[in-house]
């Protein structure tokens, strides 16, 4: 057997592995120098500059509103379409299962160009293009995590619903919803969180005036990211640790009184 | 049914609101230029002096400029970019003729830059200059033993591993033709043939092919020598004083980013503010200060302070100039030769 | 519940896919299969034979090879050790693999950057240790580094799951009947655990396969892989045409090497989690 203080060090060779960039992030965003090369002493400025700097906040808003934006619309299509699916015979509900998988197998600049050709036939791009594209990569996640609890949905408790009388409606949404809501949520996170870290879609799709933080950085890694980007990450990053950890406190007491 | 119908509503609602937020045509200006290169607080000033919203853009080399712009994915209002592809643009009837009766701050523009101009608008009427310089070499005097003040240097294998490139076709091309006696501009295949060869025999001692990111890698000291435009020098030697900017002898490029209006523009009394905005003398100091490249605007030129005028990276002698050819827009066919040859250099 | 009439849910999504999956993707056959004249050509497909071409996706290829492998070797023994910890908040620890995700990756891309140049943060430490400093910025190992780095969580997940489900009497009967721990590992919990790792793999090896956005940032262009040749193409020389036929050639790959995981997949008898 492997001796326990192996296991810990692997564990913290891989935390260090996985840690490693965001502390160099967060030691830039502390960086007087605008240069990410040299250190010149420790400053606050860029947190204090950050709601100055309207390119940021505006990227930040967009990337937000796109993100939840998205994924919402993704869960209506994709919880709407997943009861649809459930419904059908073998065969058809294997096709949908296929073509489902389609844009989460396939490579992401070949769903990018895809999606370009089609928009430049129609529309010009903008922020619909860009929104389209990240409900259609969204979609996916929403479905393949619905899917399976409609498939163990009690089907004797809806219909015994409607045999006392309850309209189809309100037998669905006070029966399966509270059944499926669990894969409903995490299918929404994720097609958020996908979004939010896209960058390939979102740069052959948006038009002119439009960024998200990841196109941001992109046109910036070429030249020097503004230091502000950085505090607002690490922002971001403590924001996500801190609700992590209050959440994971949370749960911890509710375990204990259940027990 | 009513749920389909409540569902499809819902999204259609919100595709349309997402639509509605686009843009109001009547006052916006579509500004497509080249990365970090103009500086954000002047496009905050313009709207707030003008009311005019400016829906900025950015790409990273001309190439993908032409490509967006052709392909009408956006209609793109004024657009800042490389001299030769300005001139392609210009032949092929993309362009608008600018009133300069609307921009009377063009007065500023020194005469040597509308000479220039010529080479790519021979009557100097559809394009503006923004920034210019030179294609020249970036060095470590601490590193580098040799007087350099020739392109060879890129290609002693005593730097091997320590030199960076840019990673854009033509201006990696400059070097070994120049080296070679060709001009830039050559569409000869047999001439890019022996260019290709002696850049293939450079690819080994190449650190990276990088685009503006060579000027971090050099003040980091992580390269000794670099190919670069003449802006990035100021910035550099700021940071590191060892650092040194020379054209070589053999000569270099010397290149126009200029602004046009495309005829794509609904409103050219718009775009004709901005570029007159963009001349004020103040506002081309804060551009000018922003990444010191070459201002056209000898009226700043006037007002600088000596350690910029006399930087011959920022205001080159008429002796360099004259070693210097500007680029010309290429045909198709070698425009593919060149793309197939640059990917044999990149994946030898 | 289960009447005919309730399929018809599926209807705008179907629309939505037809619309936004399947159409663009004809576009993209379209355009492969004509050439810049407008007429039937398989020349932008067959472009795949120039050696250029060749070599860029044998680099590929092996990219995505070495980086599924890296991160499987990483990601598995860290899923054995999770999951003997016994830990109280196993849920915890494994959120704490994911947080590095949420910082934007390609900030996280670039802060390798610095950490891997010449005089960066991981030759720095190689000096204070009185050790040669080391080239990897700008080759083929960096864009690995950042690639394994990039995809380690998509690895670390599926398999954590799928270990994580194995019940405890199952290996105690395997130690019941003698068996020692490498017998164990090798007979029962690997095997239960394949669903997890094949889920893993698909994850890792296609996105490494087809990205062109780390190659660009930590490659200095001097790994150029399939993707990064589409994109230039596509951007840099407004070749649609053979941007397209090489995307071809990529869908062709990623559908053989996601039918040959689908056919070891069920070969095992595994379920597919995700």
């Amino acid at each position: 057997m492997v001796k326990t203080w192996v296991k810990r060090l692997y564990m913290a060779f891989i935390f260090l592995l996985l840690y490693l960039p965001i502390i160099v992030l967060v030691v830039l965003s502390f960086n007087k120098s605008k240069a990410r090369v040299t250190w010149s002493g420790f400053t606050f400025q860029w947190y204090a500059n950050l709601f100055d700097n309207s390119r940021i906040t505006d990227a930040f808003t967009t990337t937000l509103t796109l993100a939840f934006g998205s994924a919402l619309a993704a869960t209506i299509i994709g919880v709407v379409g997943a009861i649809g699916i459930s419904a059908m015979k073998k065969r058809n509900y294997s096709i949908m299962l296929g073509a489902t998988n389609i844009p989460m197998l396939n490579a992401e600049i070949v769903t990018a160009l895809s999606l370009t050709l089609l928009f430049i036939r129609f529309i010009k791009l903008g922020i619909t293009t860009v929104f389209i594209g990240h409900v259609t990569f969204g979609v996916p996640y929403v479905i393949l995590n619905v899917l399976p609890r409609l498939r163990t949905l009690n089907k004797n408790a809806y219909e015994a619903a409607l045999d006392l009388g309850a309209t189809p409606l309100y037998a669905f949404f006070k029966v399966c919803w509270p059944e499926l809501m669990p894969g409903i949520m995490s299918g929404f996170l994720m097609a958020a969180t996908m979004s939010m870290d896209d960058f390939v879609i979102t740069y052959f799709t948006r038009g002119p005036g439009i960024n998200t933080i990841s196109t941001m950085v992109y046109s910036e890694v070429k030249r020097g990211i503004q230091p502000e980007m950085y505090a607002l990450s690490t922002l971001l990053f403590l924001l996500i640790l801190v609700l992590l950890l209050l959440f994971n406190f949370l749960s911890g007491r509710k375990n204990s009184m259940e027990v | 049914m009513k749920h389909k119908l409540l569902i499809v509503s819902v999204l259609s609602g919100s595709l349309f609101l997402l639509g509605g937020c686009g843009y109001n045509k009547n006052n916006s200006l579509v500004v497509f230029n080249y990365g970090d290169y103009l500086d954000p607080s002047i496009i905050d000033s313009f709207e707030k002096e003008t009311g005019i919203k400016i829906l900025y853009e950015e790409y990273q080399s001309p190439e993908e400029m032409y490509m967006k712009y052709k392909a009408d994915i956006v209609d793109y209002d004024v657009i800042c970019s490389s001299d030769y592809i300005l001139e392609k643009l210009r032949t092929e009837d993309e362009l608008l003729p600018i009133n300069f009766d609307n921009i009377p701050n063009a007065a500023n523009v020194d005469e040597h830059l509308w000479e220039f101009s010529k080479t790519f608008d021979p009557e100097n009427k559809y394009t503006i200059p923004h920034y210019w310089g030179t294609l020249g070499i970036l060095y470590n005097t601490r590193l580098v033993d040799e007087k350099v003040d020739s392109w060879d240097i890129l290609f002693n294998s005593k730097y091997s591993g320590q030199i960076i490139m840019e990673n854009s076709v033509r201006d990696s091309f400059v070097p070994a033709l120049k080296m070679l006696g060709y001009s830039i501009n050559t569409d000869n295949t047999d001439e890019l043939d022996e260019a290709e060869k002696i850049l293939i025999e450079q690819r080994p001692m190449v650190q990276a092919y990088l685009l503006d990111s060579a000027r971090d890698e050099m003040i980091a000291e992580n390269a000794a020598i670099a190919l670069v435009y003449s802006g990035e020098a100021p910035y550099a030697t700021e940071y590191n004083d060892d650092l040194a900017y020379v054209v070589p002898k053999e000569g270099s490029n010397v290149w126009v980013d200029s602004w046009a209006v495309t005829k794509d523009c609904k409103n050219t009394e718009n775009a004709e503010k901005f570029l007159n905005y963009l001349l004020r003398v103040d506002i081309s100091k804060i551009s000018f200060e922003y990444n010191h490249y070459g201002t056209p605007n000898k009226k700043l030129a006037e007002i600088l302070p000596a350690k910029y005028t006399e930087d011959p990276a920022l205001f080159p002698p008429s002796d360099v100039l004259d070693n210097c050819e500007i680029f010309r827009s290429l045909d198709r066919g070698t425009q593919d030769y060149y793309s197939k040859l640059w990917k044999e250099i990149k994946l030898d | 519940m289960n009447s005919p009439k309730k399929t018809w849910f599926a209807f705008p999504y179907i629309l939505w896919i037809i619309g936004f999956t399947l159409i663009p993707l004809g576009l993209v056959l379209y355009y492969a299969f004509t050439g810049a004249d407008g007429g039937f050509t398989l020349a932008n497909v067959l472009a795949i034979t120039e050696p250029v071409h060749l070599k860029s996706l044998w680099t590929s290829l092996k990219m995505a090879f070495l980086t599924t492998l890296i991160c499987f070797i990483l990601a598995y023994p860290l899923g054995l050790v999770l999951c003997s910890l016994n830990l109280k908040k196993s849920n915890f620890i494994i959120f704490l693999f994911i947080l590095p995700m949420w910082m934007n990756f390609l900030l996280r891309t670039m802060a390798w950057q610095l950490i891997l140049s010449t005089n960066g943060v991981l030759n720095t430490l190689l000096g204070f240790l009185h050790l040669p400093k080391v080239h990897i910025i700008y080759t083929f190992q960096a864009v690995l580094i950042g690639m394994v780095y990039d995809f380690l969580p998509f690895m670390i997940l599926p398999i954590y799951n799928s270990l994580s489900s194995i019940g405890d009497d199952v290996v105690e009967a395997g130690k019941d009947l003698g068996a020692g721990y490498f017998t164990i590992l090798r007979k029962i919990i690997f095997p239960l655990s394949l669903p997890g790792v094949i889920s893993g793999i698909t994850m890792v090896f296609v996105p490494s396969m087809t990205s062109f956005v780390i190659s660009n940032i930590l490659g200095g262009s001097n790994t150029l892989l399939i993707g990064n040749i589409i994109e230039q193409e596509f951007t840099y020389n407004f070749n649609w045409n053979l941007g397209s036929g090489l995307s071809f050639v990529l869908l062709v790959f990623t559908l053989i090497s996601m039918g040959l995981m689908s056919v070891f997949d069920k070969s095992e008898g595994g379920t597919n989690k995700w």
